[in-house]
């Protein structure tokens, strides 16, 4: 039993915060830190200053001109840029798709799709949800019809993160209406220029635009598009949901955000006294805190176990669970601390009237869009009905 | 980082979860545990001669162990089998001896018991609050003052006691022969006891004694934290044979959703309360062990209750019964939180940092 790093790790922890020292622009922590929506531009040069230093396909093992790094290492990483402010790396085509083709794809479409996601010269964004298939993804609709070369794909997909971004989408489609759900199921890879699709904004909660519905009538695709064989799109959707979960806790996140409540409590003022001395919500902040703190070591010990046994385990739902409940309770934290300074609507012009502190104006906003975070990736019930079959074998 | 057990400790965790499994099971524990006095002399010897005492103490002061590791793998294999064993007391007078520099053979061979008297009826967690007085008499001292819910007082030979001596903490060693000692069993097992003091000659072990009082805090909190670990853990196996044999309307109800759910954010805090643990035992004993302890306290508080009371509310009427083994672990998760500092408590140590 040791809870120390390796020297070894120590060291590359060391390096990769001297790298965002040094290089992360301020204009991106600045970003970050205030809370609001990112700009594409802003993205595309965070992943290209990564890419130039290696660091981009934080997942990728050095074959595929990643950096290789271990479960340990992806940790230590996403601890430093969280601690920096950096931009958070857009995973649909890094995290998702690439090691799906690593795992699945021909050699044609590793070598054509691969170096295009490090460069940014694809975007990519995922294609699973539909109006009538969340949760219950294997209930998923839009079909895929084989015609000559091609598949001919009508339907509609939904919850598109970043689709706006985005000139590539990966999909799983209906192949076969005849089998159970889970049987009849293809990955495809479809170009967002081919006609027959439109995409549409959803405006969001909070009033902000990062998700998208897709609609798909009549698009014409190369069969060469599968990824892996007709109807094993299941396996391939499985394998995505189990395979790069080593941040799903998002305990980086949760860290700041534990220490920008800990600094709002030392400045909100009420009746002459911080919040921070008021006993009330300093427990509630203690409390947070000692769940993260036990967090912490739970995501360690996971990752600790997957190191070994070289995957991680279906008890990774865990962390999906508790991370994002805890990082929801630091935003509801943030906004309660704020109290009625926290309702203008972002982007209201008070002048020199502001209500919060600096950095904290997109509060409320980040609180409303935070309670995503325990549906998307497999809601929080879904991680319990994964749980009760793996690990209670009820 | 490594989370696995270094060889040794693997191995005393081995022996003692097998001697506990194989020679007090918990039907001879509930026997045991409520009927005076409260443990039993031959398991203690027995639990000695394995180890479980030396692996309190570090080399120096004679043991094998000391480490907060040591005292954690100890006391998950108690907690495991709910032993009833006075060995908190033991752990934490040996904390205290292991501070003065005192001999503790005795102690750690099990010969003699010992029991700690930090605790007092209107202060009993915080050392700021003690009340006890000591004061010079001839060459020794006389200790006043009434110690509370001493545990495993009802069978102590010797009492180490907190008291001010010119208003500092110090500890002092009172004979179990010289006091007024009232025992009596608890709620969910074992024995404590009421320590009255009038006068009573004491020797001097630690002036002071802060620091150290501190550190036998921590390290009771550590240990109790661990055996909670184990009987949640003991507690979930049994709960989910439950739940997958158990029949309402024709359907085992492990397959009902709603029991399903809360299943699982039980074993979620059954993990949260094994990470913690885990941390508050590497940092015993560093300069920061004070505040993990009280984490990991309020945690295993907050998550003792839940395991506690949802596992009752999920057996439904049986786990109402006092012959139903789920009840005594349950009783143990509730009352463990008053132990050395309850959730609240340990909690607002934790905003005062």
């Amino acid at each position: 039993m040791d809870l120390s790093f390796t020297p070894e790790e120590q060291a590359f922890r060391e390096e990769v915060r001297s790298f965002f020292a040094q290089n992360l622009p301020k204009d991106m922590s600045d970003a970050v830190r205030a809370g609001g929506e990112l700009t594409k531009d802003m993205m595309d040069r965070y992943h290209a200053l990564l890419n130039e230093r290696g660091w981009l396909g934080t997942t990728w093992p050095k074959e595929f001109g990643g950096p290789g790094w271990s479960p340990v290492q992806r940790h230590i990483f996403e601890e430093e840029a969280c601690r920096a402010y950096a931009p958070r790396i857009v995973p649909f085509g890094l995290a998702m798709l690439a090691p799906v083709l690593m795992k699945f794809g021909t050699k044609e479409q590793q070598e054509e799709y691969l170096p295009r996601i490090l460069s940014g010269e694809d975007w990519w964004c995922q294609g699973y949800s539909e109006p009538g298939a969340g949760s219950d993804l294997a209930s998923l609709k839009t079909r895929a019809v084989r015609d000559g070369d091609d598949y001919v794909i009508n339907g509609q997909k939904t919850w598109t993160t970043l689709g706006q971004h985005a000139n590539r989408i990966f999909c799983l489609v209906r192949t076969d209406p005849d089998v159970k759900p889970q049987k009849g199921i293809s990955f495809i890879l479809v170009d967002l220029d081919t006609p027959g699709i439109e995409m549409r904004p959803i405006k969001l909660i909070e009033g902000g635009y990062e998700v998208n519905e897709v609609f798909f009538t009549d698009v014409r695709v190369p069969a060469s598009n599968l990824v892996g064989e007709e109807n094993m799109g299941w396996t391939i959707a499985k394998f995505l949901l189990t395979h790069e979960r080593t941040n799903i806790a998002g305990v980086g996140f949760s860290m700041q955000a534990l220490e920008e409540v800990k600094a709002l409590a030392r400045t909100v003022k009420r009746g002459g006294k911080t919040l921070a001395e008021d006993p009330l919500f300093a427990a509630r902040i203690a409390q947070v805190e000692i769940d993260l703190e036990a967090m912490k070591l739970t995501n360690l010990r996971m990752l600790y176990k997957a190191q070994k046994q070289g995957a991680p385990g279906p008890e990774t739902s865990i962390l999906k669970i508790k991370g994002t409940v805890i990082g929801q309770e630091l935003k509801d934290l943030a906004r309660r601390a704020l109290g009625p300074s926290a309702a203008p609507f972002p982007g209201s012009s008070l002048g020199n009237l502001a209500l919060a502190p600096a950095d904290h104006e997109n509060d409320a906003a980040r609180y409303f869009n935070n309670r995503k975070t325990s549906i998307f990736g497999g809601s929080n019930e879904i991680q319990r009905n994964i749980l009760t079959k793996t690990m209670l074998e009820l | 980082m490594d989370f696995d057990l270094t060889e040794d400790r693997q191995m005393l965790s081995d022996t003692l979860t097998r001697y506990l499994k194989d020679k007090y099971p918990i039907e001879t524990r509930t026997k045991v545990a409520y009927e005076a006095p409260f443990h039993a002399p031959a398991q203690w010897d027995a639990l000695a001669e394995l180890g479980a005492l030396f692996a309190l103490a570090p080399e120096e002061a004679g043991g094998f162990g000391g480490t907060g590791f040591d005292i954690s793998v100890v006391f998950e294999a108690l907690g495991g089998a709910l032993c009833p064993e006075p060995i908190l007391g033991a752990l934490q007078a040996s904390r205290l001896l292991t501070s003065a520099e005192a001999d503790q053979e005795a102690l750690l061979s099990g010969a003699t018991k010992y029991a700690v008297g930090i605790g007092e009826l209107e202060a009993p967690y915080e050392l700021e609050s003690i009340q006890a007085e000591a004061r010079a008499a001839g060459s020794d001292y006389q200790v006043s003052g009434r110690k509370s819910v001493v545990y495993g007082g009802q069978v102590a030979d010797i009492f180490l006691v907190a008291a001010r001596l010119d208003g500092e903490l110090a500890v002092f060693e009172v004979s179990a022969a010289d006091a007024s000692v009232t025992g009596f069993g608890m709620i969910d097992g074992g024995g404590a006891a009421e320590l009255v003091l009038e006068d009573t000659p004491a020797r001097l072990i630690l002036k002071d004694a802060e620091a150290a009082l501190e550190d036998a805090m921590n390290a009771g909190v550590v240990a109790l934290c661990a055996e909670a670990v184990g009987a949640m853990d003991g507690r979930k196996v049994m709960k989910l044979e439950y739940l997958r044999t158990r029949k309402e309307v024709g359907v085992p109800i492990g397959k009902f959703k709603v029991l399903q759910h809360r299943a699982v954010d039980m074993l979620t805090e059954i993990e949260q309360a094994r990470s913690i643990t885990i941390k508050a035992a590497a940092e015993l004993g560093g300069p920061d062990a004070a505040r993990y302890a009280s984490m990991a306290k309020n945690l295993i508080g907050r998550a003792g209750r839940l395991i506690a009371e949802e596992a009752i509310q999920m057996h439904g009427g049986i786990a109402m019964t006092w012959e139903y083994p789920g009840s005594h672990y349950a009783k143990r998760l509730i009352m463990i939180d008053a132990q050395l500092g309850d959730t609240d408590y340990h909690l607002s140590r934790v905003m005062a940092a």
